[in-house]
């Protein structure tokens, strides 16, 4: 790693002031950061930790809505989240490795946008508000492709407010190196309609599969997914599988998740 | 009532209580005095020519000691190579010059250009940065039959080309092996790829170099499963230091699996600089490099064919492999696609007639070397796996096709040079059939079914040969190097028995099965018995740990020393009671003449040749300590068979181990518990290259699975238990103590096993056109498998 | 430089270290508490894992003035007061659950969280909790073993 300064400061206010220094970076789990840092591929001047901000931690239901501070560890969301929204509460706890769900935080990965990371389906697909220190953005507005967001320098996630689904699940086929999501499904049954984000599989990072939306807001039967088909043109090619693998795995993981989801 | 005592029981290991307290000493616990830290710059192209390297901005980076290159070693050998094969045509393998740090061109990314001395390892890691190597990139050779083109760019500019040698074995029977391959009622051809894997022992490797310049002694501080080689290699090929002023200390090791036992330009490079710098040098590897830097195994692409009479009997084997060596030749490298593969290839069967010929080839990627089985698996691979698609094409029981071919009768001289002294394969094959219940298949397979799941059974046998030896013998196949192994047992004066082994334990629990031996052939708990091994200072000259020679080749050093301790304490209590020595027998730790109840005990007798007032010093000299080297007389024929069962998902291609079944023939046998965990990690290692590992190089020569984000380690929940058995046993039968080695079985018996029982699954549900899919099986290859 | 202070193994300890220092170099090069290792730098191996405020983290994937405060617990901790092998460690030595030691820390210091969260697992449960720690010479076979037996359980299941 190279030399950086450390600042931990327990409120928002502080943190987003330690913020402004130029090249300063805020440090949540670091389950990524820490990673990339050792080697060298992100050289900040000052590491802001959030670890010690009280304000952003905690799951806290309001009505239909589940809202996770940003520093809320993976762990503490498949513990607290399980009873008001089992379906997130799984995935949180499918994510990584039980030490790795310790740390790394909802708000780190989601700043982070790894195209094969799965909070980011979770959030799109329940249709979830990222709340930051400045403004509220909804999720079909925060992904912006690989690794970007919709966040300005120096902003940060505060909250994510999910509103709870009917019915929802969460399909992963892990990548078994990394245990990201070779390609991870997140269908979410609204009353007013099917929502399903596909993670892992585009080279443009999470996305809605809308014609399975369309289908499954029809009938929310894995049937209603018949004869639909992901064109492979724009999914990520890997050792670890190519265009048209992905594409496949997109329908049948959409198709268990359904069947889950109906329990 | 299972033994708890000596040879054959399953007592704890010792070692345990150390490493799960987290008082284990592994090399990078180790810190000396003003220490220093190296960080590598290494090469990021696979092949260049290196003009220069400019090293004035990390000179003048803060806390630097030194920056070293290529040039700093013009005057110091190279790493050699410890194996010469001889080609087809009688010539000696081309062997190109192995720098210490790059010189006049670079050929794998990773290969070490310069190397940054600095007061921490940040601020050496920080001035690394600042080295700028002017490389002029040149294309590079990735794939090996590329590299064998004619206008192939070359990897060493002064070979004649990239073809390290060309080897036929048994030469003279190519002509008869062609002839009984034409005249075939029946030929099964397969071509495949032993996928190239990165041995990844969890502890990196760690060097720390040492120097004294009040004595002129060199240490070094190594993960090395063979200390004594590496003093010697690096001593005295590559820097010239008498073996007298040199210690190489290999404290307690993360796990080798083969990948330590080369010497590495890292060792060769920190006992050099502390040398230079008059301070000790630490070099901590960062497992990304250990991806680019530690040898890596198998990475060969085989055709082979099985000629076969309608009745399934086997009448000849040929096979044309290509191997991989990488860009240099690492320290055993030229020994694995031949002597330890060729030799293999009669496996189990009687087959008569047999010729193997590999070309090995030189590529721009890192090197490769023997990795836990080391040729036996590509050699059990090619063989298992032709012998399964051959049954299918003749509508034949997989189980009864082998059982028909099996070697009966022994010692069995086989058409590749081996004489296996003894194995009993029906016996590990009824073994098997009962631990593995086949009988149940057929239920689970329907479960299965019911499941939407594709059911399969794969089955094979696998012979490894251990221990390998002797002396001679490998001396005219090429071997630079002896494999004998050494240990001294020296007698305290009160009883206590501590052993110098040559052998080195990395996992394997040396501390706990060597003392059981001792125990047993004195008669006095293994308490009173301790293992020294792993530093050249207090142990006699031996060759080390790997292909499961341990115990056949330093269990035996150690029980002949045993002996001839024995025999003179045997002198001595014969004096002490006033009796012959021949009448004497050691029983139960007492000195016991025959036939009466006079007795002494051992405690009593071992003060005696430290205290000699009453003794015959005008025959025997004083003490008890002896030595011995053991030069085994054949290799050892370790055998058995094993059986996947898998389920597939239709769908997603991905393949679960379901079960696994391992039996095993290893002859004697001393601690079973400890063999049992030997045959679950080589069972793991085997799963994983089999389902879960690959290393790819892109066509520049990139490392595309450079970490384990990219490169699938198995985990537990890739794994199954697995149910293993040893009860078979046919005792090795010249070595004293029938045993056969157990440590690389599972790597070597389990991957046919499981790519067997994904054919079979898909061949049940109707997709019958996969006849074969090259490992790693990833859910991706089945899949496209199926629907391809 | 900065100071930071936790407590380690019920001690208090208080050190200097860089913002980049990470915990497991704290741990082992300023306390000297080498029994916790490195075995990866992307967070996969888990010989680096130790209890922070009761929870397994990888002290390699941490930094070490993150743990300003905590209660850090690391192999060393582990034994019983009067210096005998805990139930897990007892359970590890008898099962054979480890070979070259090196991921054992690690393991042991995983399998002691899995066993607050979870007193009795299942075969499959332990197996996925140990996701993030990777072991090269025991194909966990009698590292599940030990777990199991550490919880209580019936390990015939697990055949020799």
């Amino acid at each position: 790693m190279y030399e950086f300064e450390f600042a931990r400061p327990t409120s928002l206010a502080e943190a987003l002031a330690a913020l402004k220094a130029e090249d300063a970076q805020p440090l949540a789990g670091g389950q990524t950061l820490i990673p990339t840092l050792k080697q060298r591929l992100a050289s900040p001047s000052v590491l802001v930790s959030l670890s010690a901000i009280e304000e952003l931690k905690g799951v806290r239901r309001e009505g239909d809505t589940l809202c996770i501070g940003a520093a809320t560890t993976h762990a503490e969301v498949a513990r607290e989240a399980a009873a008001h929204y089992p379906a997130l509460a799984a995935l949180a706890g499918g994510i990584g490795d039980p030490a790795v769900r310790n740390r790394g935080t909802i708000g780190g990965s989601l700043a982070n946008n790894d195209p094969a990371a799965c909070y980011p389906a979770a959030v799109l697909a329940s249709g979830a508000t990222v709340v930051t220190n400045a403004r509220e953005i909804a999720a079909d507005d925060f992904f912006q492709g690989l690794f970007t967001t919709a966040l300005e320098e120096g902003e940060i996630i505060t909250e994510v407010r999910f509103p709870i689904p009917q019915a929802a699940n969460y399909q992963k086929f892990e990548q078994p190196a990394s245990l990201f999501a070779l390609v991870g499904v997140f269908v979410a049954r609204f009353a007013d309609g099917v929502r399903v984000a596909v993670t892992g599989a585009s080279e443009e990072g999470v996305y809605r599969w809308e014609s399975a939306e369309e289908a499954l807001s029809k009938e929310f039967r894995p049937d209603a997914l018949m004869g639909l088909r992901m064109n492979p043109a724009n999914m990520i090619h890997d050792i670890h599988g190519t265009k048209e693998y992905r594409a496949h795995l997109v329908g049948v993981l959409t198709r268990r998740a359904v069947a889950a989801a109906r329990g | 009532m299972p033994k708890d005592h000596g040879i054959g029981a399953s007592q704890k290991r010792r070692e345990d209580v150390r490493f799960l307290t987290g008082r284990g000493r592994y090399t990078d616990d180790i810190n000396l005095p003003g220490q220093a830290y190296v960080a590598f710059v290494r090469s990021q192209v696979a092949h260049g020519i290196l003009k220069g390297v400019d090293t004035s901005a990390a000179e003048a980076s803060p806390g630097v000691l030194r920056v070293f290159t290529g040039k700093d070693f013009e005057g110091v050998g190279g790493l050699p190579c410890g194996w010469q094969v001889t080609d087809r045509f009688g010539q000696p393998m081309q062997e190109p010059a192995h720098p210490v740090l790059a010189q006049g061109k670079v050929r794998h990314v990773g290969e070490i250009i310069a190397a940054v001395v600095a007061e921490t390892y940040e601020q050496a890691r920080d001035a690394a940065e600042k080295v700028v190597p002017d490389i002029e990139e040149l294309p590079a050779v990735v794939d090996m039959r590329a590299a064998l083109a004619d206008d192939a760019p070359k990897v060493h500019d002064d070979l004649k080309n990239n073809l390290c040698y060309d080897w036929g074995f048994v030469e003279e029977n190519r002509e008869a092996v062609d002839e009984a391959i034409r005249n075939a009622p029946h030929v099964t051809t397969l071509e495949l790829v032993n996928n190239r894997l990165v041995p990844n022992a969890m502890e990196p490797r760690v060097a720390i170099g040492d120097y004294n310049p009040g004595t002129d002694e060199s240490t070094l501080y190594t993960t090395s499963q063979n200390p004594h080689v590496i003093r010697l290699l690096m001593g005295a090929f590559v820097l010239g230091i008498p073996e007298h002023k040199l210690r190489v200390v290999a404290p307690d090791v993360g796990g080798g699996f083969g990948s330590k036992i080369f010497h590495y330009a890292e060792e060769a490079f920190c006992t050099f600089a502390a040398r230079q710098l008059k301070r000790p040098v630490k070099w901590t590897a960062q497992r990304w490099e250990s991806f680019m830097s530690d040898a890596h195994g198998r990475d060969h692409v085989t055709k082979i064919e099985l000629a076969l009479d309608k009745e399934g009997n086997f009448l000849a084997v040929r096979t044309e492999t290509l191997a991989n060596l990488g860009a240099y030749l690492s320290t055993f490298a030229p020994s694995v696609p031949t002597w330890l593969h060729g030799t293999l290839m009669a496996g189990n069967y009687k087959t008569p007639l047999i010729y193997v010929n590999v070309k090995a080839v030189f590529t721009n990627t890192v090197p490769v070397d023997a990795y836990r089985g080391a040729g036996r698996p590509e050699a059990t691979y090619q063989l298992e796996r032709v012998i399964d698609k051959a049954a299918r094409e003749l509508g034949m029981d997989p189980i009864e096709i082998r059982r028909k071919n099996f070697i009966t009768e022994f010692p069995y001289q086989t058409p590749v040079a081996l004489v296996y002294d003894t194995g009993n394969y029906h016996c590990t094959m009824d073994k098997l059939i009962e631990i593995a219940d086949l009988d149940g298949f057929e239920a689970r397979r329907k479960a299965s079914e019911e499941k939407g799941l594709l059911r399969g059974l794969g089955v094979n046998c696998y012979i490894e040969a251990c221990g390998i030896a002797p002396s001679n013998l490998v001396g005219q196949l090429g071997a630079r190097a002896g494999l004998y192994e050494s240990a001294t047992v020296r007698v305290n004066a009160t009883g206590g028995v501590v052993v110098m082994t040559g052998a080195h334990s990395h996992g394997q629990g040396h501390e706990t099965t060597f003392p059981q031996v001792i125990a047993e052939m004195i008669g006095i708990d293994e308490s009173m018995v301790e293992i020294v091994h792993g530093d050249t200072a207090n142990t006699p000259m031996g060759m080390g740990t790997y292909g499961s020679r341990s115990i056949a080749v330093g269990g035996a050093a150690m029980v002949r020393a045993a002996e001839k301790v024995i025999a003179k304490a045997t002198k001595i209590a014969a004096h002490l009671m006033e009796a012959a020595p021949e009448d004497i027998e050691l029983k139960g730790g007492e000195f016991i003449v025959k036939g009466t109840d006079k007795r002494i005990a051992w405690g009593d007798v071992c003060l005696a040749a430290y205290v000699p007032h009453n003794y015959p010093l005008e025959e025997l000299e004083p003490g008890l300590e002896e030595t011995a080297f053991y030069d085994p007389a054949n290799f050892t024929f370790p055998a058995g068979a094993y059986a996947c069962e898998v389920e597939v998902d239709p769908e997603t291609g991905k393949v679960t181990i379901d079960r696994f079944a391992a039996a095993d023939d290893f002859g004697n046998v001393i601690n079973p518990m400890i063999v049992d965990g030997q045959v679950h990690g080589g069972l793991g290692q085997g799963i994983g290259q089999a389902l879960l590992e690959g290393c790819v190089y892109d066509e520049n020569g990139q490392l595309l699975t450079g970490s384990y984000m990219d490169y699938a380690m198995p985990r537990a929940s890739n794994l199954p238990f697995f149910t293993v058995d040893h009860s078979c046993k046919t005792p090795c039968t010249h070595n004293p103590l029938g045993v056969k080695g157990c440590g690389e079985a599972g790597a070597i018996g389990s991957p046919p096993a499981v790519v067997n029982a994904v054919i079979d699954a898909l061949h049940r549900a109707g997709h019958t056109h996969v006849t074969h899919i090259d490992m790693p099986l990833t859910p991706a290859r089945v899949w496209q498998a199926i629907h391809g | 430089m900065a100071q930071v202070s936790m407590t380690v193994n019920g001690k208090p300890v208080t050190g200097e270290v860089e913002g980049r220092t990470l915990l497991v170099d704290f741990l082992r090069n300023g306390l000297g508490l080498t029994g916790t290792h490195v075995g990866c730098d992307t967070s996969q191996c888990g010989a680096c894992v130790v209890h922070v405020d009761g929870r397994a983290v990888k002290s390699c994937t941490m930094l070490a003035l993150e743990a300003e405060g905590a209660e850090v617990k690391t192999i060393e901790g582990m034994a019983n007061p009067d210096g005998s092998l805990s139930v897990i460690q007892q359970a590890f030595q008898d099962h054979h659950g480890l070979q070259c030691g090196f991921c054992t820390p690690g393991m042991v210091m995983s399998a002691a969280a899995l066993l607050a969260e979870n007193p009795k697992p299942t075969e499959a449960e332990i197996r996925h909790y140990l996701d993030g720690n990777l072991c090269r010479c025991t194909g966990y076979h009698n590292i599940v073993k030990a777990i199991l037996a550490a919880s209580g359980q019936d390990v015939s299941i697990a055949a020799e």
